[in-house]
């Protein structure tokens, strides 16, 4: 979660791999195993469009729920929040915190209207009412943007993790990992489907829960299940070992308005997010859409409190030192953790489920990515509608298989690069180019084309231009312990603009530019924004699920 | 079709359904419970992280054992969100759906 990531002085002697390689590669073998049989029996019925793109619309909201949770607990929440804690103490749990209270933006004003208007993707509430073309051009390029950049992150992510957990050292082991990674997402997402997919992130979300909830009774049984405890001995351990207070504010963010713009991105990019908005069309009404949030915000939340056990379990147990020095960085604070507790086994568990996690986001990642391909460019652009569901399948299929080889290739370029930053790039493009357009289409009656167009791509142009420009691309000083800057780059320095997080401005921008775009135009389309309101609140002409 | 007044659209049941009183007082019970309900989690929240990043020593502060302000506050916004999930998720299934639900089922007759 920080610049540490990727890099390594070596405290830890020679051997730079804790636990059983074996051990640890057999545990994850078996979750390959299982999943892929479930996907092969869930690929018998993925010829219709609804089947492949939203599983039927046939689970339950708590199986939803799960799903939703094992898509948004990525390996950026589980590890990056663990390590961010452990190392920055209170400043790590801080994220933690705009992670979940994001999910009410998306219960109260998001979840339920879109389950009623939308069929499959984000692109289809953004245009209902508006010029089909143009609106799904622009919803389609932005999905694509956020998946993308959410999707080199976690796979940047299994690369660095790999050098720890089983003990593949060096580029060439690290760049396999990835393609293996990559391969199995391609077939889970073109042979399962949402559904093959769902099962996937369900299994996963609740191995996930299942190992966290284990590690945090253990830690808390060691200090006597007292959190004051645990607190006092983890400052204390941080302390010696020349650290500062974990409890005190500012370890991790010195800019307070960096934070506040951080916490902005947080907090309205979840609803936002394409491939979370994807998940409410798995459920058959807007009641279950809205069961799924109430099951995901429990989860999301009980894990969130585990992290903040486990993070300060770890900067106790483990040391800050240690962990800063392990192969995978600060995101190694988990592992290690389970290493200290149960040994090689509940390693290998901790790091197959770290797989499973990275593995689950991917796929769903994917789908998201290729059913805006298929959808909203083939068929409304391309086609102009005319594409039968089983063309729209057939190309969604051919797009996973380009975008994963895309991704494959991708994650081996952003090796190294800061996971953090990518994730809080896609966080923050989604609450700016999409959130905007999500809330005006939907309460805003005199919304129209040109003020989503305005504010997708103004959202979108002004929150990557500014990330560019951050110091998080260049020029950050060099940190005198790696002798490398944290930025992206080395040995350049164009950054004019102050802050990390662009959330602060293009956010509001992207709010501004929707209200003027549409002052600005007359359009309007009575008919069809009474069809997409009387459809949003009461769910009639709602799409329905499939039968066998 | 009628033919008296086709730009104002007064056939499409959508656009009666939208203009209807019923439709009128669901879309306002439905804002005047969400919009609210809204503002206040995003100013909680939004004076929590205002907190942190310029009230440090007072969320530093110990108050039981080791366990700060900060902590308390953070911890708190977990109980605030999983009260607003329970509140919101009991009043739309007890309260907002039945009377969407008529709505749907009339323009399921009038269709």
């Amino acid at each position: 979660m920080s610049a540490l990531l990727g890099s390594a002085p070596s405290l830890v002697p020679a051997a730079t791999t804790v636990g059983n390689p074996a051990i640890n590669i057999g545990i994850f073998a078996l979750f390959v195993v299982v999943t892929l049989a479930i996907v092969i029996r869930a690929s018998r019925n993925n010829r219709s469009a609804a089947e492949y793109y939203a599983g039927g619309r046939a689970f339950t909201g708590r199986q939803n729920g799960i799903a939703i949770a094992g898509d948004y607990l990525s390996a950026a929440s589980f590890l990056g929040i663990a390590g961010a804690i452990a190392i920055n103490g209170y400043d790590g749990f801080l994220y933690s915190i705009g992670f979940l209270v994001a999910w009410l933006v998306a219960l109260l004003l998001v979840a339920e209207l879109l389950r009623n208007v939308g069929k499959y993707t984000m692109a289809d509430v953004l245009s209902f009412r508006l010029r089909q073309r143009p609106v799904r051009i622009a919803a389609a390029i932005s999905t694509l943007v956020v998946s993308f950049f959410y999707l080199l992150a976690q796979m940047a992510g299994a690369g660095g993790l790999v050098a720890l957990l089983l003990g593949i050292e060096g580029a060439v082991g690290q760049r396999l990992v990835i393609v293996v990674v990559g391969i199995l997402m391609i077939f889970y997402v073109i042979f399962g489907g949402m559904k093959g997919t769902t099962w996937v992130q369900i299994i996963k979300a609740v191995l996930l829960i299942i190992g966290a909830a284990i590690m945090t009774f253990w830690v808390l049984a060691k200090f006597g299940l007292s959190l004051s405890t645990l607190l006092g001995d983890a400052t204390t351990a941080s302390q010696d070992a020349g650290g500062k207070d974990l409890l005190q504010p500012g370890l991790q963010y010195k800019n307070p308005v960096d934070f506040i713009s951080l916490s902005m991105a947080l907090v309205l990019g979840t609803a936002g997010l394409p491939h979370v908005l994807m998940r409410f069309y798995t459920v058959p009404t807007s009641r279950e859409a809205r069961r799924s949030v109430v099951w995901a915000i429990w989860l999301i939340g009980i894990f969130y409190i585990f992290t903040l056990i486990l993070g300060f379990g770890a900067a106790d147990l483990v040391g800050a030192a240690a962990i800063k020095a392990a192969p995978g960085g600060v995101n190694s604070a988990a592992p290690l953790l389970a290493f200290e507790l149960g040994g090689e086994i509940l390693l290998g568990i901790i790091s197959a489920v770290a797989f499973a996690t990275i593995l689950a986001v991917v796929a769903g990642l994917t789908i998201t990515a290729s059913a805006s391909l298929s959808h909203d460019i083939y068929n409304t652009v391309v086609k102009k509608g005319t594409a039968t569901p089983e063309e729209e399948v057939k190309v969604a299929r051919i797009a996973a298989l380009v975008l994963g080889a895309i991704a494959i290739i991708g994650g081996i370029f952003a090796l190294g690069q800061n996971i953090a930053f990518l994730v809080a790039l896609a966080f923050a493009i989604a609450a700016s180019a999409n959130l905007p357009t999500i809330l005006y289409s939907l309460f805003w009656k005199r919304f129209n084309t040109r003020g989503a167009l305005w504010s997708i791509y103004g959202g979108l142009i002004s929150a990557i231009t500014l990330i560019i420009f951050s110091p998080v691309v260049s020029g950050k000083p060099i940190d005198p312990l790696t002798k490398k800057s944290p930025s992206m780059l080395q040995g350049v320095d164009f950054h004019w603009f102050p802050l990390d997080n662009p959330g602060i401005i293009s956010i509001p921008l992207g709010f501004v530019l929707g209200y003027i775009g549409t002052v600005t135009s007359r359009e309007y389309n009575a008919a069809k924004y009474a069809e997409m309101e009387v459809r949003s609140l009461t769910g009639h002409g709602a799409e329905t699920a499939t039968h066998h | 079709m009628s033919k008296e007044a086709p730009e104002r659209v007064v056939d499409d049941p959508n656009v009666a359904m939208q203009n209807s009183p019923e439709f009128d007082q669901l879309r306002s019970k439905f804002r005047r419970f969400v919009f609210p309900l809204t503002a206040l989690f995003l100013a909680w929240y939004f004076l929590y992280v205002l907190l942190s990043v310029f009230a440090k020593d007072f969320m530093g502060t110990r108050v039981l054992g080791n366990i700060t302000w900060g902590l308390i506050l953070g911890l708190l916004q977990f109980v605030s969100t999983f009260t607003i999930t329970m509140v919101y998720a009991r009043w739309a299934d007890r309260v907002f759906d039945p009377e969407a639900e008529a709505l749907a089922q009339k323009m399921g007759v009038t269709k």
